[in-house]
């Protein structure tokens, strides 16, 4: 193939990718209101189109065509910065996210893993800096504890992921979930799945860790002040990052695309939306844990479990290998 | 501590007061008045009020540690006052025992150019709110009062609305024009000022955020104003801001005849329903000597127990989303709408029925009403059972509400807390049980009491207040009682339509009664019930009229938010929403 040939397959590929992301981000919005519907008795948007799912697209129209307000009391800069960050850096994570061998935009990446870890990270921005530049004090509230939680869950997440690191003996995650073949890493990284998974609730932010957001306390936390297409970014951004934490909790501890029967893609599919319905089960189910105890169950408990983890892995890697 | 029902008043504790204030501050100085209600008061000069009731308080034979009530009422239009002293203005205090089941009542008069008396702050800490009351709707100073300024109108009201030359309504008082420097003004008069309550801007190392909770906010339950002063996301202060609820509906007491105002004591707890009808009818009753047949008796409680089930319910469902549990709000809302569609069988309204009748209730239980509750009553009580797995039981839901807004006893019933609020500090008190009324001594239940007096005990003695409201309510369909559903009396109204065919006097006492509405004989009477949030009562003053001279309303949810400062102090803001939560109000009991 000509070097022509490779840029257009691959803009092809992006666009393609991207397109289908922000389908199904915005689908899943419909998805889980009508899953809490289910989940709460009632039946949820069910009105546009066959069973409401054209509800996805007049809420794409109503956000599109509010006024674009920026309060005038807001940092006018910082405020439109903050919503593309949140909605670029989780895109840009997708990128890495190896749906097959052969679906996925740059999954043959060899740090596909710190990529991912990476992005994540720069997503905190986005948060902090639309509660800095609102110049409100719930929004401020809100990004402070945006800053704390998501700073401190980081630190676990990528810990977390270290065991599977040390199983795979590799960052690329095509080789991580290669490595899987025969057992799903859940099942000798099982802490590892559970704080990782724990820390990408904390990281986007959903029920029961919403702090950022606290609706009961702090209105919309820390964006109270957008509207229109600015807080459909925010809302994007959050739908999407369900997914990729869904998708990389797949890739990492559940086996990527292996399976039986089913073709491979499907089996990623299923996976992932597995996980994302229990990403809004539990948003139905549980209360939110005040700011102080959230990070303390973070720093008193995930930390030294993940730690213990590491440990473990590592005692029985040199064990195996030394004998 | 009172652990058992003595349940009859105690008749003969006014002569003893008597004899106790008489020792203290000499004869002639005490003036005894017959009411009604059958509660002892006194009249005591503004001299030696705040002796009185310091000595009342701490120091006499009987002390009496809750200010149950502080209200006034301008007496210049009054004409049966015989045996009163001259009085312009009446400040009226209602003091109660609960260990003893004993409250007396007493009122200082004042006259026109020295409004003036000593605070009780320093006796009873909700008198502050009580005294502001006063101040802003009458017009009387309390000396030494700390934040004496309006509660319940805006700062920039003129006037002391209570006051019978203040025009009753708004088109007596010309056209509102909000000009553009009047808004201003307006939203100026808004604005927070720390130093104006005290507060400090800085700390010896930081600077304060004053937060302005509310009106609007999606967690105070209405329409109430807190200004939390915080360092990070610790409370140091808080000072609630009150009255954007207020509706006059004191004033409009005065100018709705007995019957007309049935419907406006509806939306004093909006999720009451019939339970704030219950204690006016019988405040009303009580001033004409009605005796109520036993079938509307039954009646009544049925409905009462039926609407404090939807307003615990609501209450249960709002709570757990206070603490950000999205989905019990549904379920709870959607077993309220059983409970409403029985009381829309039987009422035809929901949420308020204006059903109960001076004398009895509008209407006999319609047909099928006994299949409809008992297929309810089966029902329920599952459905609690679940609820206490995904919400009492819930880890989380334990993580923010156990010790969060605790109050002792003692600050309860320093405060004036009645109610759930106060049986979860281990007192059970409940006046359906030490003061029987309507024929509460005849049914078995139970008073659910907690220990600690945290927010997680509050929500537990309202879950098991619903259980015990099943119960009451299964007995009254076992016993429904057959018989009349209003009472013979001529004052009942409206009166019974089949004997008004049979002779002419009671034509035309039917004429009048609807025409006009009843004239009750001049009297007082204060009736209180066990409202779903707290104790609520009516205070009538009858003058020989189609309309209350004065009606005073007592509401539970009113000093349940004076003491928000003291137990949010040095919690986090999310506490305080658990805690807002926990203490079951709606803005429209606190501001009527």
């Amino acid at each position: 193939m000509s070097a022509e040939g490779a840029i257009v397959a691959g803009s092809l590929n992006i666009v393609l990718g991207l397109a289908v992301l922000m389908a199904a981000a915005a689908l899943l919005t419909w998805i889980e209101r009508r899953l809490l519907g289910v989940w709460q008795d009632r039946p949820g948007p069910n009105r546009a189109g066959p069973f409401g799912v054209l509800q996805v697209v007049a809420d794409g129209i109503k956000l599109l065509f509010k006024q674009d307000w920026i309060p005038p009391f807001a940092d006018p800069v910082v405020f439109v910065l903050a919503p593309a960050i949140a909605m670029v850096t989780v895109m840009l994570a997708v990128a890495v996210v190896p749906a097959t061998p052969a679906i996925g935009i740059i999954a043959d990446l060899n740090i596909g893993l710190l990529f991912f870890l990476a992005m994540s990270g720069l997503g905190v921005y986005s948060v902090v800096l639309a509660g800095w530049a609102s110049n409100n004090k719930f929004s401020l509230l809100g990004g402070m504890r945006a800053a704390a939680q998501m700073v401190s869950y980081e630190v676990f997440m990528g810990l977390s992921v270290v065991g599977v690191v040390m199983l795979a003996g590799s960052f690329n995650l095509l080789e991580i979930v290669r490595g899987q073949q025969h057992m799903w890493y859940v099942v000798p990284q099982f802490l590892g799945f559970v704080v990782f998974f724990i820390g990408g609730i904390a990281e986007t932010h959903r029920l029961p860790f919403d702090l950022p957001e606290g609706e009961n306390e702090l209105g919309a936390g820390f964006h109270t002040e957008y509207s229109g297409m600015k807080f459909g970014m925010f809302f994007l951004g959050e739908y999407i990052g369900i997914i990729v934490v869904s998708a990389m909790t797949t890739v990492l501890f559940l086996g990527g695309w292996y399976g039986p029967v089913l073709p491979p893609v499907l089996w990623f599919g299923i996976k992932t939306g597995f996980l994302v319905a229990f990403f809004i089960l539990l948003r139905a189910a549980l209360p939110r844990p005040r700011y102080d105890q959230f990070m303390s169950f973070g720093w008193k408990l995930m930390l030294p479990l993940t730690l213990l983890n590491i440990l473990a892995t590592g005692a029985v890697m040199l064990a195996a290998t030394s004998i | 501590m009172l652990t058992r029902a003595d349940s009859i008043l105690d008749k003969n504790i006014g002569p003893f007061v008597l004899r106790d204030l008489e020792q203290r501050f000499g004869p002639g100085s005490i003036t005894q008045q017959a009411t009604a209600d059958g509660i002892p008061t006194f009249w005591v000069s503004p001299a030696i009020v705040h002796d009185v009731l310091s000595h009342l308080r701490r120091g006499g034979a009987r002390t009496f540690h809750m200010l149950f009530d502080l209200t006034a009422m301008d007496e210049r239009l009054r004409q049966h006052r015989e045996g009163l002293p001259p009085s312009d203005f009446t400040v009226v205090y209602h003091l109660l025992s609960l260990d003893r089941n004993e409250d007396v009542r007493i009122k200082v008069p004042l006259r026109e150019g020295a409004l003036e008396l000593p605070s009780a702050i320093d006796i009873w800490s909700n008198a502050n709110w009580y005294e502001r009351e006063v101040w802003d709707m009458f017009g009387v100073c309390f000396a030494g009062h700390p934040h004496l300024r309006r509660i319940l109108t805006p700062p920039t009201w003129t006037g002391h609305p209570l006051r019978k030359d203040h025009v009753a309504r708004a088109t007596e008082m010309g056209a509102y024009v909000l000009t553009e420097e009047r808004e201003i003004a307006e939203q100026e008069a808004l604005r927070f000022n720390p130093e104006a309550w005290g507060m400090k801007r800085h700390s010896d190392n930081s600077d304060f955020m004053f937060l302005n909770l509310g009106p609007n906010h999606p967690s105070v339950h209405g329409v109430f104003r807190i200004i939390l002063q915080l360092e990070g996301e610790a409370i140091v202060d808080a000072v609630p801001e009150i009255g954007f609820h207020h509706r006059g509906a004191e004033k409009m007491g005065e100018r709705q005849s007995w019957h007309t105002y049935i419907p406006y004591t509806d939306r004093i707890d909006y999720l009451g329903g019939v339970l704030n009808n219950f204690p006016y009818v019988m405040a009303v009753e009580k001033l004409a000597g009605i005796e109520v047949p036993p079938r509307a008796q039954m009646i009544r409680i049925m409905l009462a127990e039926l609407f404090r089930l939807a307003s615990h319910l609501v209450f249960y469902g709002t709570m757990s989303q206070d603490v950000g549990q999205l989905s019990p709000v549904f379920y709870m809302f959607s077993d309220r709408e059983r409970v409403f569609q029985i009381i829309e069988a039987i009422c035809g309204f929901r949420m308020h029925p204006a059903w109960f009748r001076i004398g009895g209730v509008a209407a006999d239980l319609p047909e099928g009403w006994e299949r409809m509750i008992r297929d309810y009553l089966d029902y329920q009580p599952k459905r609690l059972d679940e609820y206490d797995r995904l919400v009492m039981r819930n880890r989380i839901f334990k993580a923010r509400t156990v010790g969060v807004g605790a109050y002792t006893l003692e600050e309860a019933l320093e405060w004036g807390v009645t109610g759930p609020g106060l049986r979860a500090c281990g007192l059970a008190w409940d006046y359906r049980r030490q003061r029987p009324y309507s024929g509460y001594d005849q049914l078995d239940f139970e008073i659910p009491t907690a220990t600690n007096g945290d927010s997680y005990d509050r929500v537990l003695v309202h879950v098991e207040e619903m259980r015990q409201s099943l119960r009451i309510i299964r007995q009254c369909v076992d016993n429904m009682p057959p018989g009349p559903i209003r009472s013979d009396h001529r004052l009942a109204t409206p009166p019974r339509r089949e004997r008004t065919m049979q002779d002419i006097e009671t034509l035309i006492t039917h004429f009048l009664n609807v025409s006009w509405g009843p004239v009750l004989p001049p009297g007082e009477a204060m009736v209180n019930i066990e409202a779903a949030k707290g104790i609520n009562g009516y205070y009538l003053i009858a003058d020989g009229e189609t309309m209350s001279y004065r009606t005073r309303i007592r509401t539970p949810s009113f000093p349940h938010l004076q003491m928000i400062p003291l137990i949010s102090r040095g919690a986090y803001v999310a506490d305080l929403i658990a805690i807002l939560g926990s203490i079951d109000f709606v803005m429209a009991d606190v501001d009527r």
